[in-house]
């Protein structure tokens, strides 16, 4: 699934430029490179370093220091299942299971057609309607084991 | 839009957009927080705009898409004004319903009445709803009536006033004295005095800053996301009120990524205040130049904390630092920084329209004001209450919540978050503040309230509070560190039945330990969770280290399910469910597990109506 992926350069000169190229602003920038690719492509890494004159240690050790970062690949559809108290309580953790055994694999990892990527968040604000886990931008409240479970297989239809 | 150049320009503005308002007849409120979002506005908004074309309605009804009106639970959640007509779970299907009986023939559509789960009566209106009827919405009422999105819509409810009156008729000093005198307290859990707060870093020279904490990382709580989402401007309001008092030309909001809409709806906000002059260079003409900027944080819940969100402001790995140096001194930038939650800033206007004295006349003797707390977990009523302080938790509880579902029992609620407690029954009557729930051992923090049922196991609930924290400290004291870690080997033996005497006594002096020699707030408090679980609930501790069992059925390792024979009525549904085929018998014959077969997934227990199944 690790296939090279084309970077628009011109795009990533345009976020950083959005922000002025201020170095303050290193994890907005990589958040929006995330939202493109998501993940943080490690080549992009040295051009940021120049741009914001800081150096690539800088860099990595704030990738790493913030979750909504990541610096490997990660699948088409990012599922974030919310381990919050709230959702915690309701059987959040019920939800987490029946997702790792749908795609064989554990929170943080993508399955392997490359398609979902299992996380953890503790909390996304939706706490009323919990359990809540989000696909990419859309939110699915009032989960259970097999709502969830349908949740993802329409996602699995709609990208076949 | 061009810029208001004066406050006057500001009142003309307003009473023009007052006397448009009036012109529609009715008001259609429709939620489009993120609550409400996740189950489906944008299409319930979509139909209703062509029913109301179909029926040339578009002149007579206005249509506002708003933030959170505190229920999401019920949501899409709908409410035509000025009647307060509300309709909850409002579904495309229901619309054409809604605007042929509501808005033209003026009669109510009775299947789609909210009906209280408690009483079972069905309630129209929304202020007879008991939800919203014992609440005080001073902070978060507005909510419920303006477009976030547009700032004509808060100018018209009275926004921007206070700022006028900061501007033109206070000086910095008379701010200072009235925000002293409101006995406001920092709404993001330390409680600490507001006013006090602006007048140490207005005396300290250099660029100051005033800041925003909007990074909410108390897992269950959201009152910030919501009030940043439905009501923006008044967070810029109080913000720019404390710029003003302070002695500030630059501000943040440090929100989590992990709120899209919020940031939306703040950048939008920002964007209009700027354009009509209310925000940035010579704000309403009076030589006062103040910006806000927007910095989104990366889900760490430890940034929340005031140096480390310092540090991710200015691009680096959010790390506390040791507190010699108070902020309001030496923060971000190394300039005098003040830093406010997002509920203390809204509380802001408030305040300077409404009087000190009028403020200070809510609440109790030493917390002043309403709070918003976030009721989730186990009870029937979820979402989002604001009461004056000193409510106490029976009535948040039980008379605006609607106590417990499905009849189960009250184990305890949960407060403060991370840093907070777990409160059992005996202490129900205790009036919420700041300084009665650390009484108990808890916090009111920042306003999470969590409801635990007797299916909770407050072993988990230990375990998994410093699961989290494990997870989110930042790993450069030894401590926090090396003390979460302990403590979650050691909670994680109890839950899987491998506890050992002497457990409790370690977690204990573990605790003491890291409440002494943290660096940070997140390590000295990282403990309570634990401690008051033990200090109330020792005997569950007891159950799952000597007996081997966990009396909630939560602790797999711990329990099984077993059919009792004299109970069931051999209905079937367990059977039917049951993912594992782990249950046998025939119909109308008393069942039985094969607990070979059975992960102990509990869809048989949940799914009894009998309660037929009992956990042993
Ligand atoms: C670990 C930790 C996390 C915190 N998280 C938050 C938060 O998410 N939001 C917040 O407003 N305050 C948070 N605080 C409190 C802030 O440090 C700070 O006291 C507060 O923002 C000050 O604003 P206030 O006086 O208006 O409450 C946190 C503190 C600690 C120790
Ligand atoms: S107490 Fe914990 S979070 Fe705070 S500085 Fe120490 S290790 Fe980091
Ligand atoms: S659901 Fe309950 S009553 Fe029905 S067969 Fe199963 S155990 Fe018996
Ligand atoms: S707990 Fe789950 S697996 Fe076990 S009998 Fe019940 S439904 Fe089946
Ligand atoms: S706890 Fe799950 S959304 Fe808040
Ligand atoms: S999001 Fe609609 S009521 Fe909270």
């Amino acid at each position: 699934m690790r296939s090279k992926i084309d970077i628009d350069w011109k795009q990533i000169d345009e976020i950083i430029l959005r922000y002025e190229n201020d170095k303050e602003a290193l994890l907005m920038i990589m958040q929006d490179i995330s939202d493109i690719y998501n993940f943080v492509p490690p080549e992009i890494v040295p051009v940021l370093a120049e741009k914001l004159g800081v150096r690539k240690s800088h860099i990595f050790s704030v990738a790493t220091f913030y979750k909504t970062i990541s610096l490997v690949p990660r699948g088409k559809f990012i599922v974030h299942v919310c381990t919050g108290t709230a959702c915690h309580v309701r059987g959040a953790e019920k939800v987490m299971d029946a997702l790792k055994a749908d795609f064989k694999t554990q929170e943080g990892g993508t399955t392997t057609d490359g398609l979902f990527t299992l996380e953890g968040v503790r909390c996304i604000g939706c706490c009323a309607s919990g359990p809540v886990m989000t696909v990419n931008k859309e939110t699915h409240g009032g989960l259970d084991r097999s709502s969830a479970l349908k949740v993802i297989e329409n996602y699995r239809n709609i990208s076949s | 839009m061009a810029k208001l150049q004066n406050r006057e320009a500001l009142e003309k503005l307003r009473n023009s957009l007052q006397a448009k308002s009036q012109k529609s007849q009715k008001l259609i409120s429709l939620c489009a927080g993120s609550g409400c979002g996740a189950y489906g506005t944008a299409k319930v908004h979509t139909v209703l705009q062509e029913e109301l074309a179909k029926h040339n309605l578009q002149e007579k009804v206005q249509v506002k898409l708003t933030g959170c009106h505190g229920f999401c639970e019920k949501g899409p959640i709908m409410v035509i004004h000025p009647e307060g007509v509300f309709y909850p779970q409002v579904t495309p299907e229901k619309v054409p319903d809604i605007v042929k009986t509501t808005l033209i023939g003026q009669q109510l559509v009775d299947k789609l009445i909210y009906k209280d789960p408690v009483t079972k009566k069905k309630i129209s209106h929304e202020h007879e709803i008991p939800f919203y009827k014992l609440q005080k919405r001073i902070i978060f009422g507005n909510n419920g009536l303006i477009d976030p999105t547009s700032i004509d819509d808060y100018i018209a409810v009275g926004g921007y006033a206070a700022l006028t009156k900061a501007l033109f008729d206070l000086t910095p000093q008379d701010i200072l004295s009235e925000i002293k005198k409101s006995g406001l307290r920092g709404r993001g859990g330390g409680g600490f005095p507001t006013g006090i707060k602006w007048e140490s870093c207005r005396r300290h020279e250099g660029q100051r800053y005033v800041i925003c904490n909007a990074d909410e990382g108390d897992p269950g709580a959201y009152m910030d996301r919501s009030l940043l989402e439905g009501n923006p401007h008044s967070v810029i309001e109080g913000m720019i009120i404390g710029a003003i008092a302070i002695g500030s030309n630059d501000g943040y909001v440090y929100v989590r990524h992990e709120y899209p809409l919020a940031v939306t709806n703040l950048t939008m906000a920002l964007r209009s205040a700027r354009s009509l002059g209310l925000l940035g260079k010579n704000i309403l003409g009076s030589g006062f130049d103040y910006d806000i900027r927007i910095s989104r944080g990366g889900g760490a819940f430890v940034c929340g904390e005031s140096t480390a969100l310092m540090s991710s402001l200015e691009g680096k790995p959010g790390r506390p630092r040791a507190k010699y140096v108070h902020t309001v001194e030496k923060g971000f930038r190394e300039g005098p920084s003040n830093l406010n939650n997002v509920e203390t800033w809204a509380n802001v206007p408030v305040i300077i329209n409404q009087g000190a004295a009028w403020y200070a006349g809510i609440g109790t003797e030493k917390s002043k004001g309403t709070k918003i707390f976030s009721l989730v977990g186990k009870v029937v009523n979820t979402g989002l209450v604001e009461v004056p302080m000193g409510t106490t938790l029976r009535q948040i509880i039980f008379d605006i919540g609607g106590g417990i579902p499905k009849k189960k029992k009250f184990k305890a609620v949960q407060t403060g978050g991370p840093s907070g407690g777990c409160i059992p029954e005996q202490f129900l009557d205790l009036p919420v503040d700041f300084d009665e729930l650390s009484k108990v051992g808890s916090i009111m923090g920042s306003g999470g309230m969590i409801v635990m049922d007797q299916d909770t196991c407050m072993v988990d609930v230990a375990r998994y509070f410093v699961d989290f924290l494990k997870d989110e400290s930042c790993g450069q004291c030894n401590p926090c560190r090396e003390g979460l870690k302990n403590m979650l080997d050691i909670l994680t033996d109890i839950c899987q039945g491998r506890g050992k005497e002497g457990d409790i006594d370690l977690l204990e002096e573990l605790g003491m330990m890291m409440q002494k020699f943290s660096l940070c707030g997140l390590g000295t408090s990282a403990p309570n969770p634990v401690l008051t679980n033990i200090l109330y609930f020792r005997h569950e501790y007891e159950a799952h280290i000597r007996d081997k069992k966990c009396p909630a059925g939560i602790c797999k390792p711990l329990f099984h399910y077993e059919i009792d024979a004299e109970v069931c009525t051999g209905c079937h549904v367990c059977f039917q469910k049951c993912p594992q085929e782990a249950v046998a018998g025939d119909k109308k014959k008393p069942h039985s597990i094969h607990q070979d077969k059975c992960i102990k997934c509990g869809i048989c227990y949940d799914g009894c109506k009998f309660d037929a199944i009992k956990i042993c």
